[in-house]
Parts: C-alpha cells; structure tokens; sequence
C-alpha cells in the first residue's frame, strides 16, 4: 500500500458519491512509526486506507475526519506522550506527531 | 484540498515528474511546485520557493517557514531491474513492489516475460545490452541479474557499471562469480568497479527457495538503498 494509492481511493470515492479526506503526517519527534509525507485516505463510511502510524491513533484521526468531511475545515491532530490523550490514543512508542487532515471537495 | 488540484498531482505522479505540494497546515491552502511550474492558491516567496526545490531535489518531505508551511516531495519510484525473468523473478517481482520498487524485467525470450507481465512488471523483450539502454539506470536504480548465463548477464553488469546505479547484484555461487569477475575483468572492468556487484547476490539467510532467494536479495537491496539516509 503505496501512499500515492490512498490519493487514488480518494478520487475513486469522490467519483462515486463519497465524501472523503486526506491525513496526512507533517511532523516527527522521537521514534515514530511513520514518517512525514505518510498518508491515510478516509471516507465518510469510516472506510480507510494507508496510515499514519503503527496502528496506535488511526481511530482518533478518523474520527477528526469524519468531522472535517461535515465542516470542510482542516484540522492540526498532535499526538505523543505528553499529549493529555496519552491514556486514550498515544504513541506506545513514545514518539510524537502531527498530522494534517483535510477535506477533499 | 480542491479535487482539481488533486488530479493535477495525480497526473505529474503518473508522468513521474518530480513535485511538491506544499499545504499552510494553519489555513489548508495550497500549491503544487515541479517542473517549473507554481499552480495553486497560496503563495509563495521566492525564499520558499528556493527551500522547497531543495527539498524535491533530496526527496524529503518537511516543515518550512517556521513550521507553517508542510512540503509533500512526491518523487518518482526507485526501480529495480532484474536480468532474467527466472523462477526467482517471479517471487522477486512482487516482493519488490511490494517494498516500494517499480519493477522492470529484462529477457529476451519472450516466453519467460509472461508470468512477470502478469505481476504488472514492465517487461522489456531484449538482449540486456539493448535493454539497460532503455531503463538508463540512475542513482536510485538497482541492477540485478538472476540469468547466471555469462551472455546474458555479463553485458548487463558491464552496463549496470557504467550507471550510478545504488546496488548491483549477480545470482550464482562463490565459484561462479569468482569466474564472472575475472570475465569482467578481461573486460575492462577495474577492481574498483568489481567491488559494486554484490556476488552471491543477498544477505545471507541461508536462503534455499527461489522466494526465500527474492527475500535475500529484497533485503539487500534495501540495505543499500536506505544506507545514504542514516
């Protein structure tokens, strides 16, 4: 699953009535899984594909989409260790990152 | 991000032109740079500007402008060309892509491209010498040939060391390219040059199938491909 393939679902759901949004990781700090550049499609069935981290925070960036797709407004997510989620959606890895989830229309 | 700019970044993905995209992350405006050209929404001093074709040149993705700014570098893939659409291809090809290579197969017998048609590799039907003339490998180019037939491979590896090509293997044992070599050196070739071919090709898995062989050299490859990044 090559990140250019998650552009792809995109224009295919937007081609098929769906809404969709694009997340994508902007920063790193520490040992994060994946490196900035790195993207994840998701549409408005909660359908997703290519990621933004070992597995550990796709839920919470799914639901930041699913909320960008009804505003169409973009949103900074910042996840770590320090982050007062640590408990819910944190990095086991103890890294940090930012990432960058938009509306495609 | 607007669909239209979307597709203007898929269709420079599919010319394999190198660009960005550069996003302000504060208020999702945005604009494609490659090639030359600026499209899109949000402007861009000529500092940024300069910044963020440093930044396609290295292929590396990042914030700028005080992290206002995100560059996404969409380069094209880094390709492996295999020499010899073998038993050992056909396990090769997949891995490769799934690793993030382009693959491309040379053979000039028709039959044996088959199977690596079917794996969606560019499957180029001529003799190795006429073949490397086409793919022209470059820095992000790897060389690896698996024909262990001294006409089919030796043209090939001579050419793979006339490239810049970042990893060069052959398939065959000790004793095989211990003789390889010396052919390569009635050549012409340097002891420099003979250095870059790794022979027996892979790590060292003590690999026996042609897959466990593919994840020899997929591993390798690897190796020498993210060396330059640490």
């Amino acid at each position: 699953m090559s990140d250019t393939q998650a552009l792809d679902h995109i224009t295919a759901w937007r081609a098929s009535g769906h809404k969709a949004a694009l997340a994508t990781v902007v920063q790193t700090w520490g040992s994060s899984p994946r490196p900035a550049g790195s993207h994840m499609a998701i549409n408005d069935t909660g359908e997703f594909i290519g990621s933004v981290s070992g597995g550990c925070i796709e839920g919470a960036v799914i639901n930041a989409a699913r909320e960008v797709m009804a505003s169409g407004k973009s949103q900074i997510l910042e996840f770590g260790v320090t982050n007062e989620m640590a408990w819910d959606v944190g990095l086991a890895c103890g890294g940090k990152v930012r990432v960058f989830v938009d509306a495609v229309e | 991000m607007k669909l239209g700019l979307l597709s203007q970044l898929q269709s420079r993905i599919a010319a394999k032109a190198p660009c960005a995209l550069v996003t302000d992350t504060t208020t999702g405006a945005q604009t494609i740079v490659g090639g030359g050209e600026v499209v899109g929404e949000l402007s861009l001093s000529a500092d940024a500007l300069a910044e963020i074709n440093r930044l396609i040149s290295a292929n590396q993705s990042n914030m700028i402008d005080a992290s206002t700014l995100f560059v996404r570098v969409y380069s094209p893939l880094p390709r492996m060309v295999i020499v010899g659409a073998v038993h050992i291809a056909q396990s090769l090809v997949p891995m490769a892509q799934l690793a993030g290579f382009e693959a491309i197969v040379i053979d000039p017998r028709s039959a044996f491209l088959t199977a690596s048609k079917l794996a969606g590799a560019t499957a180029i039907e001529e003799w190795p010498d006429d073949g490397m003339k086409k793919v022209q490998p470059d820095s992000r180019t790897a060389v690896v040939t698996l024909t262990h037939d001294p006409k089919l491979d030796d043209p090939a590896l001579l050419a793979a060391l006339r490239s810049p090509a970042f990893y060069i293997g052959a398939l065959g044992s000790r004793k095989t390219h211990e003789k390889r070599l010396q052919r390569l050196r009635d050549e012409g070739s340097t002891d420099a040059d003979l250095t870059r071919i790794r022979g027996p090709v892979g790590l060292n898995i003590n690999a026996i199938s042609p897959a466990e062989i593919a994840v020899s050299i997929v591993a390798q490859v690897i190796e020498a491909l993210r060396a330059g990044a640490k």
